[in-house]
C-alpha cells in the first residue's frame, strides 16, 4: 500500500498520519508538498489534520488554492481513496469534493477528548467496522458538521454518513457531550457518492496503536488495505 | 568615531528621559561616564531596556550563581536560549520556562499566546523540534470578578497558539489565590529534542558574516515590553495596551519548519529569536556571546507599518522574528528555503570585530513613500556590547527577614463536624477538582506520542521520536511543572525546597528518572527588602533540592515586581522537570486499576501540620499557619524507592500527596476509574481526623499493587529505609476511611468534575 500524506503550510498532524500508515500499517508513506502538482502515484491520499494557512479566512478555505489540489481532485475523481481528518475534512468540503461545511463548535472552545461514533455505513474505509461503536479522539473547534436539509436528506439516501457520534454504548447522543460539537444529525464524518473520499472530525490516526491506550482507528486502515487489495 | 544622531523629531535624553524609560539616576550617571557624552535618544532606548531587570537580570545575577547547574547529563547549562539534557543515543531534551505575567493580565489572550509563541522559539533556536509544552498559572481568588475573565482569555489563548502550531499541551497547573487579583501568573514551558552535536546556538560568530533578519514584519507593537515587564502594576497599568504583542501562530508554525531545515543545511554560525526586546537584545546578546561587534542596517528592517524610527525598531516585540548569522556566502540556501516556506529574509546587517552594538539608519527614510529616495543613513547607535551586558547594573540588594514568620500551627480553625461532607465540599473546589475545562482546550495528543494525558497522572508522559539516519528510535519523557507558593509565603527556603521536590516527585510517580530542571521564579518588587530576602531565601532552598534530588537547573526565568499598588504575590518560584522513563511499560497513572490491589502508604506519615494548606486557607481565608518543612534525605530516599518499584513493575497506580492532603490524594485515584477503597490513615501522631486528612506535608506517595508484589515492594523499601505501610484495599464504590467517613466515589466524581463551573459557567 503507498500512501501520500498532503502537507499544507500550517499542517501538524501530518507526522501523526505519516506515523500511523508507514510506521504502524506497515505502507509505503511519503509526504506530497502542497506547491507540488504531482502526488507521485499513491494508492491512497491522506488529507491530514492541522491548521492549514492558520485557519484564516476560515478553516480550509485558503488550501483549497494551493498546487496540489488539482492532483487531489483528479485522484479522488478517478475512484482514488481519500481520507481527510480534522482539518482535512475541512478542505475536503471547502474544495467541493464532499458536501456540507464544518463550523464553529457549538460551545465556541477547541475541545480535545475520546469521543465515540457509531460506524453508519460502509464504503473503503469502513467496510471493515460497519456498525461498531469506535473510541476516537477528536481535537477542534471547527467541527461542528452543517448542511442543508436537501443536501442531509441526500446524504440519509445515499448512505453516505459514515459516523454519528453516539455514547459509550453506541446510543444517539441526544446533544452534548456525546456530540461534541453540536454537528447536525450527529454527523462526524460523511463520504462523497462513490465511497472513495472520506471526511471525518474525529482522528483514527492518533487512535491506531495500543501504545497510546487505543487502536479503533485502526479499522479503517485495515479497511483501506482491504478494499485495496480487492480492487 | 561620529557621533550617534537623534531622529528629527526626539528628544535629546536627559535625566529626566532616562527615569521615564526606567532607569535609575546612578544608571544614567554610568551611561553618561562610560560613552563620554549623552546618548542618542535611540541609544536611551537600547540601553533602558538592556539593563530592564527583565533582561539583566540586575537583582537576581548575584543569587542565581547558587543554583546547581551541571551534572553528567547536563548538555547545555543556564545562558543560551534554553537548557538541555541528554537522553540518550545523542539525542538530547531541549528547554526552558518564561513568564508573560502583565501582558496576560492586560490582555489574556493574546498576552498567553504569545507567552507560548516566545517559549517555542527559545526551544526550537535551539535547533530542536518542541514535543510537549505545559503551562503553570495563577488567578486571583474564583470569585473575583475579573477571574472568569482572565482564566476563560488566557486558556484560549494558550490552546490558540499551542494547538495551532502542533504542540501538544500535556499538562500544567493552576491556583486560585487571592494574592493574585491583581497580578495573574502565566508560566509557560516548552521541551523540545535535537541530535546534541546539531545544537544551535545564539552566538554572532565570524567577522563579515551577514545577519539575516527572517519572519514577521516589524511593527509597532510591544514597544518597551521588557520594561513592563520590569515594573510594578498601578491603575494607569490598563492603558499599556500597545505594550501587549500580538502572536500569529501559523507564522510560528513556517518559522518552526524554516528554521529547523535551515539548521540542517548547516548554513548558519549562529542564530536567536526575537524575544524580549527584540531586535536589540537578540543581536547584543548573540554579540556578546561571541566576543564580536554586529553593525546593523535599519533601512534594511522589514517593517509593516509606516515611518518606524530606529527606536522603534530596535524596541519593537513584533512576534515570529528570527535573526540569523550565515556563514558567507551560504545566505542563498537559507533565502531558498524561507521563499520554499512563504517567508520573509533579508540581509540586514554584519558580524564586526569591534565589540560594538552599531545602528545605521536614513532619517525620514520610509520605504512605503512612493519615493523613498536613496538611503544615505547615518550612525544612530554607537554603543560598547559589554556596557549592555557584562557591565549592565548588578545589585546585591538589602534584604530583612520577614518578621513575623510563623512558627505554630494556627490551632483556631475548628475541626469540621461532617468529614464527609468536607470530602465533598474539598474535591469540588476550585483548587482541588478537575482541570479538564483547561486541557480538553489544549490539543494534547498531538504528533501521536502521549501516553500519559493530563489527569491521568502525576506527570504527562510523551513518546518522542529521535530519527538518525534513517532508523527510529522512541524515548519517553516525563514532565510536570509545580509550585505552591502558600508555602513559600511560610517559609521560603523550604517551600521552594518542596516545588522541587513535588516536582520530581511527581516524575519519579509516572516511572521516569528526573534529568533536569527550568525554572521561573515569580516575586514581588526587589527594591523591597523582605521580597528579596525571600527570593535569596528560596534560590538556596532551590539548590539545596536540586542538589538533593538530583536535578540541575539548566535554564530559567526570573520576573520580579509581580506586585499591584504595593500588594505583591505569593512568592512562587515555579519549577518545571524533565524525566525520561527507561521503557513504557514503566509509566503509571495515578488511578486505582484492579479491584482486589492493595493500597500502600510510602513515606513518613503526617503529624498533621496544616500550614499553608488549601483546607486552612479556606477556613481561615489567609495563608496562615507553621510551614510543614521536608527532609531533603528522607525525600530523596522516598524517590529513589518509587522509581525502583515503578521500573520493576510492582505498582498498579502511583500518586502523590500534595494540594489536599491524602484525603484528596486518595479520592482522585478512586475518581480516576471509579473504583472505591477501603483504607485507614497510616498509623501517626494523635492529631485530629481532619488534620491528618488535609495535611500538606510533603514525602508521601499512596501506591496500589497487586497482593503478590507486597513483599517485594516492602523490601525494596525496606532497604532504602522508606516506611511502607498498607493502608487497606480497592474494592466497591465507596471511598472509606475507617473510623473516619465513607464517601460514594460516584459523588466525589461529580464533584469533582465540576469544580470551575462556578468560574467558567456549565463545563459541557
Amino acid at each position: 500500500m503507498r500512501v501520500a500524506v498532503v502537507q499544507f503550510p500550517g499542517s501538524n498532524a501530518d507526522w501523526d498520519a505519516l506515523h500511523a500508515v508507514r510506521d504502524v500499517v506497515g505502507a509505503e508513506a511519503w509526504y506530497a508538498f502542497h506547491k507540488d502538482t504531482s502526488l507521485g502515484s499513491p494508492d491512497a491520499v491522506v488529507v491530514p489534520g492541522g491548521f492549514s494557512y492558520g485557519d484564516y479566512l476560515r478553516a480550509g478555505a485558503i488550501a483549497r488554492f494551493s498546487p496540489i489540489v488539482d492532483a487531489i481532485r483528479e485522484f479522488a475523481a478517478s475512484g482514488g481513496p481519500v481520507l481527510g481528518i480534522c482539518n482535512g475534512f475541512q478542505i475536503l468540503t471547502e474544495m467541493g469534493l464532499l458536501p456540507g461545511a464544518l463550523t464553529r463548535n457549538a460551545h465556541l472552545r477547541f475541545e480535545c477528548r475520546d469521543i465515540f461514533v457509531r460506524v453508519e455505513n460502509g464504503g473503503t474505509f469502513t467496510n471493515t467496522s460497519q456498525g461498531q461503536v469506535l473510541r476516537l479522539p477528536i481535537a477542534h473547534a471547527d467541527g461542528r458538521y452543517q448542511c442543508s436539509g436537501d443536501t442531509l436528506t441526500a446524504l440519509e439516501k445515499n448512505d453516505q454518513i459514515a459516523f454519528r457520534y453516539c455514547t459509550r454504548n453506541g446510543d444517539a447522543p441526544n446533544g452534548s457531550p456525546a456530540n461534541p460539537n453540536g454537528a447536525v444529525d450527529d454527523i462526524a464524518g460523511v463520504y462523497n457518492e462513490g465511497k472513495n473520499v472520506l471526511g471525518m472530525m474525529p482522528h483514527p490516526e492518533r487512535a491506531s496503536e495500543a501504545i497510546l491506550g487505543n487502536d479503533d482507528g485502526l479499522n479503517l486502515f485495515e479497511s483501506l488495505r482491504r478494499h485495496l487489495e480487492q480492487r | 568615531m561620529t557621533t550617534p544622531e537623534n531622529f528629527p523629531g526626539e528628544q535629546d535624553a536627559s535625566l529626566e528621559l532616562a527615569r521615564e524609560f526606567g532607569l535609575a539616576e546612578r544608571e544614567w550617571q554610568h551611561v553618561l561616564e562610560t560613552l563620554g557624552r549623552a546618548p542618542s535618544y535611540a541609544e536611551l532606548g537600547v540601553v533602558s531596556v538592556m539593563w530592564s531587570e527583565h533582561c539583566s537580570y540586575k537583582s537576581s545575577r548575584v543569587h542565581l550563581s547558587r543554583l546547581p547547574t551541571e551534572g553528567p547529563q547536563v548538555v547545555q547549562g543556564p545562558g543560551e536560549n534554553a537548557g538541555a539534557v541528554d537522553i540518550g543515543d545523542g539525542f538530547c531534551a531541549v528547554f526552558k520556562m518564561e513568564s508573560h505575567n502583565h501582558p496576560s493580565y492586560i490582555e489574556p489572550y493574546q498576552g498567553a499566546a504569545t507567552g507560548v509563541g516566545g517559549i517555542l522559539r527559545d526551544v526550537f533556536t535551539m535547533g530542536a523540534r518542541p514535543v510537549a509544552s505545559l503551562n503553570s498559572l495563577r488567578f486571583g481568588r474564583p470569585d473575583h470578578p475579573k477571574t472568569p475573565h482572565l482564566l476563560k482569555g488566557v486558556v484560549a489563548g494558550i490552546g490558540g497558539y499551542g494547538n495551532c502550531i502542533g504542540v501538544p499541551t500535556v499538562g500544567g497547573e493552576v491556583q486560585f489565590d487571592a494574592s493574585y487579583d491583581g497580578n495573574i501568573l502565566v508560566n509557560a514551558f516548552t521541551v523540545g529534542i535535537a541530535k546534541t552535536e546539531e545544537l544551535f546556538f545564539g552566538v554572532a560568530e565570524g567577522i563579515g558574516n551577514p545577519i539575516l533578519y527572517v519572519g514577521a514584519k516589524t511593527g509597532r507593537d510591544g514597544i518597551h515590553g521588557a520594561t513592563m515587564a520590569s515594573a510594578e502594576f498601578g491603575e494607569e497599568t490598563e492603558s499599556k495596551l500597545p505594550t501587549v504583542q500580538v502572536g500569529d501562530p501559523f507564522m510560528e508554525k513556517l518559522l518552526l519548519e524554516a528554521c529547523l531545515e535551515i539548521f540542517a543545511t548547516d548554513c548558519l554560525s549562529g542564530v536567536q529569536d526575537m524575544g524580549a526586546a527584540g531586535l536589540t537584545s537578540s543581536s547584543v546578546e548573540m554579540a556578546a556571546r561571541a566576543g564580536n561587534g554586529i553593525e546593523l542596517d535599519l533601512d534594511a528592517i522589514p517593517r509593516r507599518t509606516r515611518a518606524l524610527s530606529p527606536y522603534e525598531m530596535l524596541l519593537s516585540e513584533s512576534q515570529e522574528r528570527m535573526l540569523m548569522v550565515a556563514k558567507k556566502g551560504r545566505e542563498q540556501e537559507v533565502f531558498d528555503i524561507c521563499a520554499k516556506w512563504d517567508l520573509d529574509a533579508s540581509i540586514v546587517g554584519r558580524v564586526t570585530d569591534t565589540g560594538r552594538f552599531v545602528c545605521k539608519a536614513t532619517p525620514n527614510y520610509d520605504p512605503f513613500e512612493d519615493d523613498p529616495g536613496s538611503p544615505n543613513p547615518v550612525v544612530v547607535v554607537d554603543l560598547p556590547v559589554d556596557l549592555l551586558t557584562d557591565e549592565a547594573p548588578k545589585y546585591d540588594r538589602p534584604q530583612k527577614t520577614r518578621p513575623d514568620a510563623p512558627t505554630e500551627d494556627a490551632p483556631d480553625e475548628p475541626p469540621p463536624a461532617d468529614l464527609r461532607g468536607e470530602m465533598i465540599r474539598m474535591i469540588g473546589s476550585p483548587n482541588i477538582g478537575s482541570r479538564s475545562w483547561i486541557w480538553r482546550q489544549y490539543d494534547h495528543i498531538v504528533q501521536d506520542g502521549t501516553v500519559i494525558r493530563p489527569g491521568d497522572g502525576d506527570a504527562g508522559v510523551v513518546r518522542v521520536f529521535c530519527e538518525d539516519e534513517g532508523e527510529t528510535k522512541e524515548k519517553f519523557l516525563a514532565v510536570s511543572a509545580d509550585c505552591n507558593g502558600r508555602h513559600v509565603e511560610l517559609d521560603p527556603y523550604a517551600g521552594a525546597a518542596m516545588a522541587v521536590a513535588e516536582c520530581t516527585r511527581n516524575v519519579v510517580c509516572v516511572g521516569a528518572k528526573p534529568l533536569g530542571l527550568t525554572d521561573c521564579l515569580n516575586f514581588g518588587n526587589p527594591e523591597v527588602p523582605q521580597q528579596m530576602w525571600r527570593f535569596s531565601q528560596a534560590i538556596d532552598g532551590l539548590a539545596a533540592a536540586c542538589n538533593a534530588l538530583g536535578a540541575p537547573v539548566v535554564s530559567g526565568n526570573v520576573s520580579f515586581y509581580n506586585e499591584t499598588d504595593g500588594n505583591s504575590i505569593l512568592p512562587t518560584p515555579t519549577v518545571a522537570v524533565v524525566g525520561q522513563l527507561q521503557a513504557p511499560e514503566h509509566r503509571l497513572g495515578l488511578g486505582f486499576r484492579n479491584s482486589g490491589d492493595v493500597i500502600a502508604h510510602l513515606g513518613v506519615p503526617s503529624r498533621g501540620v496544616l500550614g499553608g494548606s488549601e483546607w486552612l486557607v479556606q477556613q481561615s481565608g489567609r495563608v496562615t499557619g507553621a510551614s510543614p518543612g521536608i527532609d531533603l534525605d528522607a525525600e530523596a530516599a522516598l524517590q529513589h524507592a518509587m522509581l525502583e518499584l515503578a521500573q520493576k513493575q510492582l505498582v498498579q497506580s502511583a500518586h502523590d500527596v500534595s494540594d489536599g492532603g491524602i484525603a484528596m490524594c486518595l479520592a482522585e485515584s478512586c475518581i480516576a476509574h471509579g473504583l472505591g477503597a477501603v483504607v485507614s490513615l497510616p498509623a501517626s501522631t494523635d492529631a485530629p481526623a481532619h488534620s491528618l486528612l488535609f495535611s500538606e506535608e510533603p514525602s508521601r506517595i499512596v501506591v496500589s499493587l497487586r497482593s503478590a508484589d507486597v513483599d517485594e515492594a516492602l523490601a525494596i523499601c525496606k532497604r532504602l529505609g522508606v516506611p511502607f505501610e498498607t493502608l487497606g484495599t480497592v474494592t466497591g464504590h465507596d471511598l472509606e476511611i475507617e473510623g473516619i467517613c465513607s464517601v460514594p466515589v460516584g459523588d466525589l466524581a461529580d464533584a469533582h468534575a465540576t469544580a470551575l463551573d462556578a468560574i467558567v459557567g456549565e463545563s459541557h
